[in-house]
Order: C-alpha cells, then sequence, then structure tokens
C-alpha cells in the first residue's frame, strides 16, 4: 500500500503526517508513507484545500486533519 | 466541546439524531448560561476573592480583561460552530464549479462572497490558486476570492461587532467585498497570462468526484466541531494578545492622543496607519481589539479601519507564498491594488463618519 500526505509543509500536514504514521502502526499496515509538496503535484491530484490524503493514487480526504481512528477507517476502504 | 458530541457511526436519521439534536440544544443552553455568566463574574470574583480593587487602573484592566477574552472567546466558539454547521458542504472544489462559466461581474461579486465564508487556511492559498486558474476561472475572480478571504470572514465579523458594533461592522464588511471586487475587476482589464508561472498553466487538473447527498446532521456537528478546532486553534492567542495590547493602550495612554496626528482630517494618517500594519502579521482577532482601543482614544474610524485592513489583508507571508505562482511584477501589482482600496476605504470612512 502507498500513502501519500499532499502539502507544502504547514503545521496541518505535520499533524497529519504523525496521526497517519500512527495508523499505519497499529494496523500493522505494510505501507509507504510520502510526502507530496510540490504545488504542481497537488494540485495535479485536485485537492486545492490542504492537506490532502491519497491511498494508492485515490484521494480519500482534503481540507482536514482526521485522527488516528477516523484514518484507519480510511485504509482498510 | 464536550464528549456527548463524539459522532456515531453514519446511521440514517435515528434514535442517534434526536440524542445529537437534544445534546446540540443542551450545549446552546450551557453557552447562552456562561455568557451571561461571563457578563458578572469577574467583578465580585476578582474584588472579594483576590481582593483586587475594580477602581484601580490595574484592576479595571485586569478585569477588562479577563471579560473581554471570555467574551470574544465564547462569541468565537459560538459563531465559528454555527457557521460550520451551515456551510459543511462549501469547499473549494465546488466553489470552483460553482463560479466558472458565469459572466464576470457576477462571478467577481460571487468569488468575494464566497471567499468570505468559505473556510480556507493560508497554506491553502497556493494549491487553491493553481486550482481555480487551471480550470479555467479568470485570473480576475481568483484574486477577488483571495482578497475577500482574510478581510471577511467569521472571526473578523464577530471581533468587529464586539468592538465597534453592528452598523460599523456591516460598513467594513461591505468596504472589504468592494476592494475584493473592484480590484479583481481592475486585473481583469489587463492581459495578465505572461505575469503567472508558467507551471500553474501547465498544471494537470484532477477533479475530486463527490457525491450529491447531502449531508446529515452527525456529519455536519462533526464538521462544525473540526472547524471550531482548527480555527479556534488558531486564533484565540491573538485574542489575548489583542485585547492585552488593546487593555494597556485603554488604561496607560491619555485621552485624545491620537486626535491630533490621526484624525480624520489628516489623509496622511491613513497611509501611516496602513504601513504600519503591513509587517504586523494577525489576523481579526488579534487586531481588531488594538484598533477599537486607538479609535477610543481619539483615532479617526478610517485611519483605524486603515490599519486593521492592512495587518489582515498585507501581509509578508502572504506574498512569499504567492511569489511561488506569481511573477514580481503581477505580486507587486496584486499588493498595490489591496493597498490602494485599502487608502481609499479610509479615507472615505474618514470623510462621512
Amino acid at each position: 500500500m502507498n500513502i501519500k500526505i499532499l502539502g507544502p509543509g504547514c503545521k496541518n500536514c505535520q499533524r497529519l503526517e504523525r496521526e497517519t504514521r500512527r495508523a499505519v502502526d497499529e494496523l500493522g499496515l505494510d505501507a509507504t508513507v510520502d510526502k507530496v509538496t510540490d504545488y504542481a503535484a497537488i494540485a495535479g491530484y485536485g485537492v486545492m484545500s490542504t492537506p490532502g490524503l491519497v491511498v494508492d493514487d485515490q484521494v480519500v480526504m482534503s481540507g482536514r486533519v482526521p485522527d488516528a481512528d477516523e484514518i484507519k477507517v480510511l485504509l482498510r476502504r | 466541546m464536550n464528549g456527548s458530541l463524539r459522532p456515531t457511526p453514519p446511521t440514517i436519521a435515528g434514535p442517534g439524531t434526536h440524542r445529537l439534536a437534544v445534546g446540540l440544544a443542551g450545549l446552546a443552553l450551557g453557552w447562552v448560561a456562561l455568557y451571561a455568566l461571563n457578563e458578572r463574574l469577574w467583578g465580585p470574583l476578582l474584588g472579594d476573592l483576590l481582593g483586587v480593587d475594580p477602581s484601580t487602573r490595574a484592576g479595571d484592566a485586569v478585569r477588562f480583561l479577563l471579560y473581554d477574552v471570555s467574551k470574544i472567546m465564547l462569541l468565537l466558539v459560538g459563531m465559528i460552530f454555527a457557521v460550520g454547521l451551515v456551510r459543511t458542504t462549501l469547499r473549494p472544489e465546488r466553489v470552483r464549479d460553482f463560479l466558472e462559466g458565469k459572466p464576470l461581474y457576477l462571478a467577481l461579486l460571487l468569488a468575494a462572497v464566497v471567499g468570505s465564508v468559505t473556510p480556507f487556511c493560508s497554506c491553502s492559498s497556493i494549491p487553491l490558486f493553481i486550482g481555480f486558474v487551471a480550470a479555467g476561472v479568470p485570473l480576475s475572480v481568483t484574486f477577488a476570492f483571495l482578497i475577500a478571504s482574510p478581510l471577511v470572514n467569521e472571526v473578523a465579523v464577530v471581533m468587529m461587532a464586539d468592538a465597534f458594533g453592528w452598523r460599523i461592522t456591516v460598513g467594513y464588511v461591505v468596504a472589504g467585498l468592494t476592494i475584493a471586487v473592484v480590484a479583481g475587476w481592475v486585473f481583469s482589464r489587463f492581459p495578465l497570462r505572461g505575469q503567472v508561472e508558467e507551471f500553474v498553466w501547465t498544471a494537470p487538473i484532477a477533479r475530486l468526484q463527490r457525491d450529491g447527498r447531502r449531508p446529515t446532521l452527525e456529519e455536519r456537528v462533526e464538521a462544525a466541531r473540526d472547524e471550531v478546532r482548527e480555527i479556534f486553534g488558531r486564533v484565540w492567542k491573538w485574542v489575548i494578545i489583542g485585547v492585552g495590547i488593546g487593555a494597556l493602550v485603554h488604561g496607560w495612554v491619555p485621552e485624545s492622543s491620537f486626535e491630533r496626528f490621526a484624525g480624520a482630517d489628516n489623509p496622511l494618517a491613513v497611509l501611516a496607519a496602513a504601513l504600519v500594519g503591513v509587517p504586523l502579521y494577525s489576523n481579526a482577532a488579534g487586531v481588531v481589539p488594538i484598533g477599537e482601543a486607538l479609535y477610543g482614544k481619539g483615532a479617526a474610524l478610517g485611519t483605524v479601519m486603515a490599519f486593521m485592513m492592512a495587518t489582515v489583508a498585507l501581509s509578508l507571508p502572504e506574498a512569499v507564498l504567492l511569489r511561488r505562482v506569481l511573477k514580481p511584477r503581477l505580486l507587486a501589482a496584486y499588493f498595490g491594488a489591496v493597498a490602494v482600496g485599502i487608502l481609499i476605504v479610509g479615507v472615505l470612512f474618514n470623510t462621512v463618519t
């Protein structure tokens, strides 16, 4: 599984990364978590409000920071 | 927000929804009670328990600080939550779809209005800019959105209404929207394509799939709670700083200090006030209480308005961000246009009041 965090590096993006890594650890998933900070690339996903969460090239959430429990639900889908 | 607001797993309207509605009503009542309590709590509390004499200058400043900070925080939480419930579906992606293909005048007006009610943090301004422009929303309309967003929003409205009353607040909102629309219109008169960094035009854009169903009450409450957490988490310290500085000005700056050099008949004071506002990096939560204190000490309304607007709308971090997508000349023109708009508003308010 490949997970991407979309965001230029603001506080919310860092929080999302932290929560996502926690969710991955707690689920024991075999996943890579990458950061996408390039604005053009972020826009390429159609995300206009950062941060965004991309799982296997599908945008599953954008514009807010869900907690680890909610991310777990998104990852299990 | 208390624990009972945690959204239950999605159910179609059922007992969960009813419980939630009752919970919301309870919260509203609690809010009213706290608001009423705040009105009479601090004087007796400080006087009887801590022996602070509210008739001394320092005692009154402390009482005012505690009272005003609590009141503003209550108003902000209530307002952000209420607005959050209503605007759950208003996201930049939808706004874009909504603005595309509208005639210019209508699009400019809509962009300014929508910019003022769309939740949007400044670190999102670049993805938002690219998303709008690459999708074909005119640059002028995108600018109107970007100008209106920090100037006019629920935080600014709460702060203004608390400090200046409703009439001046309405004037502020109308002035802010007008600056956004007129500046956008001016930009629509010029060919600007070459002044935007090339990658913006070639950025591949995707559209997020959205389902058309209406959000449930649970989802609305959850979104509103998220927004309170996000926005309030961002502005609460500014409220304390702003009201604190305001209290110092209230208590220690002599009456009518500003009348001589920041009075209504001095247009240079408007310029100076705007220039002072630019390097101050704050939002409405921090700057409005300071503006109110200056106003109370004799500074003219338009001058104070220019100071507050320049602080929230013209900031250096924002310029650094926008430099990623705008070439220097357009960036300068963008800030220049907003600055001129603010000066005109300042002078106009000074003339009228």
